[in-house]
């Protein structure tokens, strides 16, 4: 299979794992606490909460798409490159995402990390 | 942080990589995927290595909504990127693929960048009407402390 073809399966990943990441984090700050409302609610509560929030099921959806745009994409490729390279490039979509859409407050700390963590993983490929 | 905290951010990184590993050994037995075969690409759902795979992942994906449950995302997702080095490493015993030096160097980035991001606050202030929900994350006037 083309280098094309790898890169742009590559990109869908990106583009889709970010959405869900991004729609995910938003519907458990929503949600709050897991391990808390297990506590005083059960279990049955928690499940409840998770699976009747719209950016929960909005977050799943592109998720799947993330899935089946990994699963074709290792077909082509090794995992040992797509896994790395689409990791890298989701983690610094995630952080702009984050505070473009989730004002997390990402201080020089955590864009060191992400960068550091970006490049690391980008030199797994190799 | 508490030590169920960080055991639960563990437990993302192990779910993670492991399931991967397995989704990759799985999709190696089907071959490339191709315009003549992708709509027989569901039935690889039934591969024993797929199903393991999706298993841990579905372990995964607790753990990480309890992770985002209490923590940022941008303090999660570098937390618990130890699995792109445990990945490497069972890609090595398992899938026979090759450490070469520079995957090495990749291995210390990450986990120096997980030792920035993991000695900092789990999360910070952000829109108002989303904190305080945790008691050991609680803000006051919207100055973040370490939790």
């Amino acid at each position: 299979m083309t280098s094309t073809a790898t890169w742009a399966g590559i990109a869908a990943i990106v583009v889709t794992a970010t959405t869900g990441d991004v729609l995910q984090a938003r519907a458990m700050k929503e949600i709050g606490d897991l391990g808390a409302i297990r506590k005083s609610q059960g279990i049955l509560q928690v499940a409840r909460g998770v699976l009747t929030s719209p950016w929960f099921m909005s977050g799943l959806f592109f998720m799947a798409l993330a899935f089946f745009s990994l699963l074709v994409t290792l077909s082509w490729e090794d995992v040992s490159l797509v896994g790395p390279a689409s990791a890298s490039l989701t983690f610094i979509a995630n952080a702009l995402a984050a505070r473009l859409f989730l004002k997390e407050r990402v201080d020089h700390r955590r864009w060191l990390a992400a960068l550091f963590v970006a490049g690391g993983v980008a030199l797994l490929a190799h | 942080m508490t030590l169920r905290k960080y055991l639960i951010l563990a437990a993302v990184a192990v779910f993670a990589s492991c399931g991967d590993v397995c989704l990759a050994r799985g999709i190696k037995d089907f071959g490339a995927v191709t315009e003549a075969n992708w709509h027989q690409l569901f039935g690889v759902v039934l591969n024993p290595w797929v199903l393991t795979g999706i298993g841990l992942l579905l372990l995964f994906f607790g753990s990480y909504l309890t992770a985002l449950s209490w923590a940022d995302l941008t303090y999660v997702l570098p937390a618990t990127a130890l699995s792109y080095v445990l990945m490497a490493l069972l890609a090595r015993l398992f899938l026979h693929e090759h450490i070469t030096l520079s995957r090495w160097l990749g291995i210390a980035l990450v986990t120096v960048g997980v030792g920035f991001v993991a000695s900092g606050p789990a999360v910070t202030p952000t829109l108002p009407r989303w904190e305080p929900r945790d008691s050991e994350t609680r803000f006051s006037n919207g100055t973040g402390s370490d939790a």
